[in-house]
């Protein structure tokens, strides 16, 4: 098989994906600068001279133009120099980095529990169709989509952590220079949270997707040959089934990067939805410039690896390439 | 960069209201209404609705007065005690309702309408408008909607305008997507050529002739972007951005009394139950919409 097309499709979507983190580095950069209030003069309060409001907005570079300040703040993004944060005045790359990788290990957590279970639901779902667990998964998903992750992760409080089990913590103990895994029973209702309201989504969309492939001719062939269902359902049925989902996984994961902000928050987890709830609440530009470049670049980035593995899963789109 | 919203169909699903009768709005209502999920989730989102409406002229106290020790279980007087600044938790809890029903009805209003008016643009042009619309579109679609709200939050104030703009404006792009997958099948249909051809406006036509074919799935998306924004709204409140500082709120009253949730828990429990109960129920309504309008099986759409 010749291989050079699909490693120019991966350039050709790499190269877009880059695109996209530009023009969002724009926007991201010029929407924060519309801040209707001068952030030198909030960090300095009520009583401050002119002169040493001038003074920090020197040393914070805000006294140059929009464009050189851009240049200079994407810059530093790429080398590694993130800049101050306004209201800890600690480098961000020694306030911000590890919170960044906290929450990644949490999305990273949530992400490998759920994408397996929604696939199972889902496959299950679609053979035993309008049967009992179809008609129960389908509720149960129902009910869990329409609840925003904060009742949820509540409800598994009152459900696992206080009233009627006692067997979980029910926030996380960790400062936020400790590796997440220290502690893993802290962990576990975080996840459960962002694992339960990201398993609809994709549960459903897999149990469309196996329906229309367990209705296809193929599938009918298969099973005409004789082949045991078993063949038939892992590796016709499945593999067929999984492609269309890709994109879903991606755009959830991307999701759950929302959902991490409130989930963090509920179980006093240390990562980067507390420090931007911090950070909008005290307008330190600096660390929300930052995290919201680092949210759309995990969505960029999912998105990549998505349409590539749709690719990959699909012979019929890897000989259009 | 494809993009499928969550949940939903993929978009290049066939629009499940092609030349079907049965899609007229009222006649979806009518079919929904019959099933047993519409009709349990109308009980309860009805309920909950009529709750954060009417709650707040039978309420024993005011939203803010202080009628005894903070986190009282028991407390004379009051019916589920106080929370934890010795306000009256049944009061809190029937005015708690109110601000997020409105703020999420306008900011759906908002988030559809333009969605709409976008997505059946794109789908009408075709061409070089639909691709630069839709990828601008996109762009958006890469900040998490909590994001995008918290990150406007933090350059105004969470005044409810800015919170119905920021939750409407994010709606958009995701509803955008949606309406395009359901007009792009009916601008090919030939009463389209047929309105263009006796001189009908471009105007004209999006409004009076692709609109209506598109109405049902305008219905269920309105009703699943409801129960989205009332999720959002809520989760802003719990992230403690609510218009007003210890405003009564429901999202706002769970992180108020979260720590004192063991000691009284009603200060978590009601407002817990009445957002879960309020979003499951438009849930069900939203499900029981899509499955006529999509017919009973999401996987045959394409039938």
């Amino acid at each position: 098989m010749n291989r050079t097309p699909i490693l120019r499709f991966v350039a050709k979507r790499i190269l877009f994906g880059l695109l996209t983190l530009v023009v969002i580095s724009v926007l991201i950069f010029g929407v924060t600068q519309a801040l209707p209030s001068d952030p030198a003069a909030v960090m300095l309060g009520r009583d401050a001279t002119p002169e040493a409001v001038a003074a920090l907005r020197h040393d914070f570079g805000m006294d140059r133009s929009l464009p050189s300040q851009y240049t200079h703040w994407l810059g530093g993004v790429v080398t590694g120099d993130l800049g101050t944060s306004f209201s800890t005045r600690l480098p961000l790359s020694e306030y911000i980095t590890p919170r960044v990788g906290n929450s990644l290990f949490l999305l990273a957590c949530a992400g490998l529990v759920s994408i397996p279970i929604s696939l199972a639901i889902g496959s299950y779902a679609a053979l035993k169709r309008d049967k009992g667990f179809d008609n129960a998964s389908s509720l149960a998903l129902l009910v869990l989509a329409a609840m925003p992750e904060f009742v949820v992760g509540t409800l598994l409080v009152i459900l696992l952590a206080t009233f009627v089990f006692n067997v979980l913590p029910a926030t996380t103990y960790l400062s936020p220079d400790q590796p997440p895994w220290s502690d893993m029973l802290g962990l576990v209702l975080p996840i459960l949270t962002l694992v339960c309201s990201v398993t609809p989504y994709v549960a459903r969309v897999m149990r469309a997707s196996m329906v229309e492939v367990l209705e296809s001719d193929y599938v009918e062939m298969a099973r005409l040959k004789g082949m045991p269902e078993r063949t038939v359902l892992l590796r016709h049925a499945l593999p067929n089934s999984v492609g269309p989902v890709f994109q879903v996984i991606a755009l959830n994961l991307a999701y759950l990067a929302g959902g991490v902000i409130i989930v963090e928050r509920l179980f006093n987890f240390p990562g980067i939805g507390s420090a931007l709830g911090e950070a909008v609440r005290s307008r330190d530009l600096p660390v929300v410039q930052f995290l919201a470049l680092v949210i759309a670049a995990v969505y960029v980035l999912t998105n990549l690896l998505a349409d590539v593995g749709t690719v990959l899963v699909t012979p019929r789109l890897r000989t259009r390439l | 960069m494809t993009v499928v919203d969550a949940g939903h169909p993929p978009a290049s699903a066939a629009p499940p209201t092609a030349g079907r009768v049965l899609d007229r709005p009222s006649s979806v209502l009518r079919q929904a209404i019959r099933m047993r999920r519409t009709q349990i989730g109308l009980l309860v989102a009805g309920t909950m609705v009529a709750i954060a409406l009417f709650g707040p002229y039978a309420a024993p106290y005011g939203a803010r007065q202080y009628v005894g020790s903070p986190n009282l279980r028991k407390a004379p007087k009051t019916r589920f005690g106080t929370d934890y600044f010795g306000q009256d938790v049944w009061s809190r809890f029937l005015h708690g309702g109110r601000s997020i029903l409105i703020l999420a009805v306008c900011a759906t209003v908002l988030g559809v309408g333009l969605g709409t008016l976008f997505g059946l643009t794109a789908a009408y042009a075709r061409g070089r408008t639909d691709e630069l619309l839709m990828r601008a579109l996109d762009i958006l679609l890469a900040f998490p909607q909590v994001l995008l709200s918290l990150v406007v939050i933090a350059m105004f104030s969470p005044s409810g305008f800015v919170v119905v703009l920021t939750v409407g404006f994010t709606t958009v792009p995701r509803v955008a997507r949606i309406m395009r997958g359901a007009a792009i099948g009916v601008v090919e249909r030939d009463f389209i050529g047929a309105a263009e051809a006796i001189g009908e406006s471009r105007r004209r036509v999006l409004f009076s002739e692709i609109l209506p074919n598109v109405s049902a799935t305008l219905l269920v998306e309105a009703n699943l972007r409801l129960t989205y924004a009332v999720g959002l709204i809520a989760s802003l409140s719990f992230l403690g951005f609510t218009p007003e500082l210890n405003s009564a709120n429901w999202g706002l009253m769970i992180q108020e009394n979260g720590s004192a949730l063991t000691v009284q828990p009603w200060g978590v429990f009601l407002p817990t139950f009445a957002i879960a109960a309020l979003t499951v129920g438009n849930g069900l309504i939203s499900d029981g919409l899509s499955r006529v309008v999509a017919g009973i099986d999401r996987g045959k759409a394409n039938v």
